[in-house]
Order: C-alpha cells, then sequence, then structure tokens
C-alpha cells in the first residue's frame, strides 16, 4: 500500500465516521463501533510489543485499567476534561510499560508472558483496595453535559475513539517500515544476532513495551465515560486481554494491517452475535475463531494473503 | 603493542563449576589472519563470545583498537568494529536477504554511511560476497552455503575492523570451502583482520598467517602454520599420545 493510498483512506474513514453521526441517530451503533475500536485499539497496541518485536504480553488489561482509573482519579481530582484525560491515560500507561519492561524484558520467552500476568494482577489488587477510586465496589461517573456539536455524548465519545484508533494505526505502520521496525523485527528473529549486527536491543525492547502501554492507557482512558460504572471486574477483564491477543494473531502479527483486519473480523463478529445469538457466545466466537486459524493459517489472514499471492506468481 | 586490532588478556570464564576459559590471551594486529584451532569443547566459541560480547568474560581485559570493551554490551563492540558470524547460522528469516543486511547498515555502520546510500552499499555487499541475485529472496529459503555467505555478508555490513569467522565453512563441500575461502581473503585484502575458527585444517594452514591452539580452555600453542603443525603438543592433543 503506498503512503498516497494509506493517509486517503485514514482521511476517508474519518470522514465516513463523522458523516454517520449526521445520519444515525440509533445508540446502539455507536456502542457497538466504540467496542470495535477499542478491541482495535488494544490489538494494534499489542502487536507492537507481541507481533513486531515477538514478546507476548498477557497483561494488556492491567494497561487498559491503568487508563481507565487514571481517568477516574484524575476525573475525581481535578475535573480535568477529556482530551487531558487521555493524555494522562496514555503516559501512566507508557511509563508503568517502561517500568515492567525494564525489570522483565530481560526474561526471555514465556517468563515475560508470565511476568506481564502477574503484573496485571497486582495492579488489580492495588486497585481494589484503593477506596479513592472507589476500590471493589466501583465508581460512578456522571457522562459529561457537553458534547461539541454532536447529538450524543456517545456520538462524540465514537469519533474520539476512532481518531485515538486511526492514529494508532498510523504510528503502528510508520513504525513497521522504518528502522525502528526493523530493529524489532530483527529482535524478534534473533536476538543475539540482532545484538551483534548492531541493534541496542535492550533499548528498543523498552521502546516497544513504552508504545504498547500509552496505547493501551489511552484505550482504556474514555473508558469510564462509556461505561459510566467502572468496577475492577470490567476494567481488568480477560476478555480485554484475550482479545488482543487474538486479533492479531487471527489477522497475522508481523505486518501492520494484520490486528486492523483481526479486530474488524473478530469484533463485528462479536457485536454481530451478541445482539442476535446471546452475549455468552461471543466468547466461544473468539476461542474457535483461534483455534482454526492457529491449525489453519498459523501466519494469520496476512500470512494467508501472502502464501496464495506467491503461489499464484508461480 | 598499541597498534593492535584486539587485545585479549586473562581471559577467564566458568560456567558453574567448569573453567571454559583459563587466562586465555590473544592479539590480532590490523589486517592480519589468526586461525583459532582446538578439539571440541576446547572454548573457542566460548572465547570468541567473550570477544563479541555476547557473554562477560568472569576475568580479564579485553581491548580493541587500545580502547577497553570488556564491559561493553555487543551492540556497542559491533559498532566500534568487532563483526562476527555464528556456527549455526541465524538468519533474520522474516526479513529478505537484502533487508538482512540493512539491519547492520542501518544500526552499526550507520554514523559511517550514508543514509540514502544504505539500499546501494547493501548490494555492493552482496556482489562481493556473491549473493547479489538472492537479494529479493527471503532469508529463511537459502540453502546452507547461501546462509554462510549471508552470515559473512552481514558481519561485513558493519564495516568491522576485526571479522571473527566461527566455523563459516563446516558441513560445506570441498568447492564450496573454497569459496568462502576466496571471500575471507577478498574481504582480507580490504584490510579487515579475521579471526577464522575452523575444522577444516586444510582452510586454516592455507588462509592463516598464525594460528592459536586452545585445548582445555587453555591456549597451548601460538604461531606460524608450520610450527603448530609440526608443535608435539599440539599433536598429543589432537591424536593423544
Amino acid at each position: 500500500m503506498s503512503s498516497a493510498v494509506f493517509w486517503g483512506t485514514l482521511a476517508a474513514v474519518f470522514a465516513a465516521g463523522l458523516a454517520l453521526t449526521g445520519l444515525v441517530e440509533n445508540e446502539y451503533y455507536y456502542n457497538a463501533l466504540y467496542l470495535i475500536l477499542q478491541a482495535m485499539l488494544m490489538a494494534v497496541a499489542w502487536n507492537i510489543l507481541g507481533g513486531f518485536t515477538g514478546y507476548v504480553n498477557f497483561g494488556s488489561a492491567g494497561f487498559f485499567a491503568m487508563g481507565a482509573y487514571t481517568t477516574v482519579a484524575l476525573h475525581k481530582a481535578l475535573g480535568l476534561p477529556l482530551p487531558l484525560l487521555i493524555l494522562a491515560g496514555g503516559a501512566v500507561g507508557g511509563l508503568v510499560g517502561l517500568g515492567v519492561g525494564y525489570l522483565t524484558l530481560r526474561l526471555k520467552g514465556v517468563y515475560f508472558a508470565i511476568a506481564t500476568l502477574a503484573m496485571a494482577i497486582v495492579v488489580e489488587t492495588l486497585i481494589n483496595n484503593w477506596t479513592y477510586v472507589g476500590g471493589a465496589r466501583g465508581f460512578y461517573i456522571l457522562t459529561p453535559e457537553k458534547h461539541l456539536w454532536f447529538d450524543s455524548y456517545i456520538q462524540m465519545l465514537f469519533v474520539v475513539m476512532l481518531l485515538l484508533t486511526l492514529a494508532a494505526v498510523a504510528v503502528s505502520r510508520i513504525l513497521n517500515s522504518s528502522r525502528l521496525g526493523r530493529g524489532l523485527a530483527a529482535i524478534r528473529d534473533d536476538e543475539i544476532a540482532a545484538e551483534c549486527a548492531g541493534v541496542p536491543t535492550l533499548k528498543l525492547k523498552l521502546i516497544s513495551a513504552s508504545v504498547m502501554g500509552a496505547m493501551m492507557g489511552v484505550a482504556g482512558a474514555p473508558f469510564p465515560f462509556f461505561v459510566t460504572f467502572v468496577d475492577p471486574v470490567s476494567a481488568f477483564n480477560l476478555f480485554i486481554a484475550v482479545n488482543a491477543i487474538a486479533m492479531p494473531m487471527i489477522g497475522g502479527t508481523a505486518h501492520w494491517i494484520g490486528p486492523v483486519i483481526g479486530a474488524l473480523l473478530v469484533g463485528t463478529t462479536q457485536e454481530v452475535v451478541k445482539v442476535t445469538v446471546s452475549s455468552e457466545m461471543n466468547v466461544l466466537i473468539v476461542g474457535i475463531m483461534l483455534v482454526l486459524f492457529i491449525t489453519l493459517a498459523p501466519q494469520g489472514i496476512v500470512g494467508l494473503a501472502q502464501r496464495l499471492r506467491a503461489r499464484g506468481s508461480r | 603493542m598499541s597498534g593492535m586490532v584486539l587485545r585479549a588478556e586473562g581471559v577467564t570464564k566458568r560456567f558453574g563449576g567448569f573453567v571454559a576459559l583459563q587466562e586465555v590471551a590473544l592479539h590480532v594486529g590490523p589486517g592480519e589472519r589468526v586461525g583459532l584451532i582446538g578439539p571440541n569443547g576446547s572454548g573457542k566459541t566460548t572465547l570468541i563470545n567473550c570477544i563479541s560480547g555476547a557473554l562477560a568474560s568472569d576475568e580479564g581485559r579485553i581491548e580493541f583498537q587500545g580502547r577497553d570493551v570488556t564491559r561493553l554490551p555487543p551492540h556497542q563492540r559491533t559498532r566500534l568494529g568487532v563483526a562476527r558470524t555464528f556456527q549455526i547460522p541465524k538468519p533474520f528469516r522474516s526479513m529478505s536477504v537484502l533487508d538482512n543486511l540493512r539491519v547492520p547498515l542501518e544500526y552499526a555502520a550507520w554514523s559511517r554511511a550514508e543514509h540514502r546510500r544504505i539500499r546501494d552499499e547493501a548490494m555492493e555487499t552482496l556482489e562481493l560476497i556473491g549473493l547479489q541475485h538472492r537479494a529479493g529472496t527471503s532469508a529463511a529459503s537459502l540453502t546452507q552455503v547461501d546462509m554462510r555467505k549471508l552470515e559473512l555478508a552481514r558481519a561485513l555490513a558493519a564495516k568491522p575492523r576485526l571479522l571473527v569467522s566461527d566455523e563459516a565453512m563446516a558441513g560445506l563441500s570441498s568447492s564450496e570451502v573454497d569459496e568462502i575461502l576466496e571471500i575471507l581473503l577478498a574481504l582480507n585484502r580490504r584490510g579487515v583482520a579475521v579471526i577464522m575458527i575452523e575444522h577444516v585444517m586444510r582452510a586454516v594452514m592455507k588462509f592463516s598467517e598464525r594460528v592459536a591452539v586452545l585445548v582445555a580452555g587453555r591456549k597451548i600453542a601460538d604461531g606460524n602454520p608450520q610450527a603448530i603443525a609440526a608443535d608435539p603438543n599440539v599433536i598429543k592433543a589432537y591424536l593423544g599420545e
């Protein structure tokens, strides 16, 4: 995909999102689209460390919840506006990503995955016992009165999430094809060989973990306004972490477009199943899709397309 | 002695109670060709891991072009000019052959190479090695000999002053050995000092100006190839009493 096509597509998608708010009033659609976009943002974020760099993170829900609870705390303490809350969520997520990365990225493979899972549990315990943000009882947040020129607050949140997700996709694409992205791919392919080729592996892994954490914090920051009631069970939902891993795996991890395709496919299926069949079924859907793709197309949809194209050109 | 490219003194490495290297010294002059031989398990690869920084030595001092690099991580040593190949090739499998070379060009040699010329530089290096027709191929699909060549090409792309070649010829046919030997000699003619670890004696004797022998973690001999081949200690180490 050329740069012109890429930026044109991003602009067109954003324009379509804006146009939608002028045409459709039914709030359900914005709810569903918000959830799909939130999942896409999480998947794109996970893929920066998990796909590009090759370090699997099971603690995505922890980073997401940190963004959400940063909003809760700062909203209660200072009443900051949404853009600042999103920036703050990103900053907290990025810093925690850097810190956890510094402590655990010397660990290889499965040890790093376990460490991230442990981090999420530690943070959840802290939040459960922090009464200022509601502790285990949860926290009600009132939907603000103002929603710019949009008809409702959810419309505005949808447009905000669309903007954030498109920005994350752009960052991911730039990263994928840059010098930094090649360094990350070298780490994924062979860390010692990368180091001996002059790649400062620890530094790059820390950058990668920080970007991932920041994006996940950003994804979680508007969440309290979306649900209006946050408690640790919803913010640290395992489903968030599972989706963040499953979507890139199904779409393909090596290419920036993989998590986008995966999130569109899995997220849309989930939302459709949720209303047409049952809200419990959509959990099963991810499981089945993941099993199917791992056995039939281990490189995901992108890998499958590349293989078919290679066969076609032969 | 300050003109030395590499000065390793008293390098000791232990793995638990096992002493893999004991006070090994190795000096390499500018543009020199040094062979490093020894039976299996004698510590050759451990020594070059300590030189390239993949392992930290427990004792001793390693100087590169007069600079103490003992505590530097591998990527900084590569940037200073120490490049190595791996015994078992470690290509970046998800990348094309050309992109494999872009990594060291961008990360190790970037201050010395103009950024726009990176593609040209990568192609030049591939031509020197004889891999230019494979530039667009995925690194994972190369044949064994081409993978060895890619190892050399990637090391070379870092623009080293010292190249450590770890068994680049193991398992190759006689004509392929000659091919790799030619490449190493061509690199050396450009002024790159080479340490060659090899079991193919014919290649070591032909290539080296000087040969160092490691046995059980100690250097037992260091001298010109003819003297080494006649050294009774070396013969004993290889053939037994």
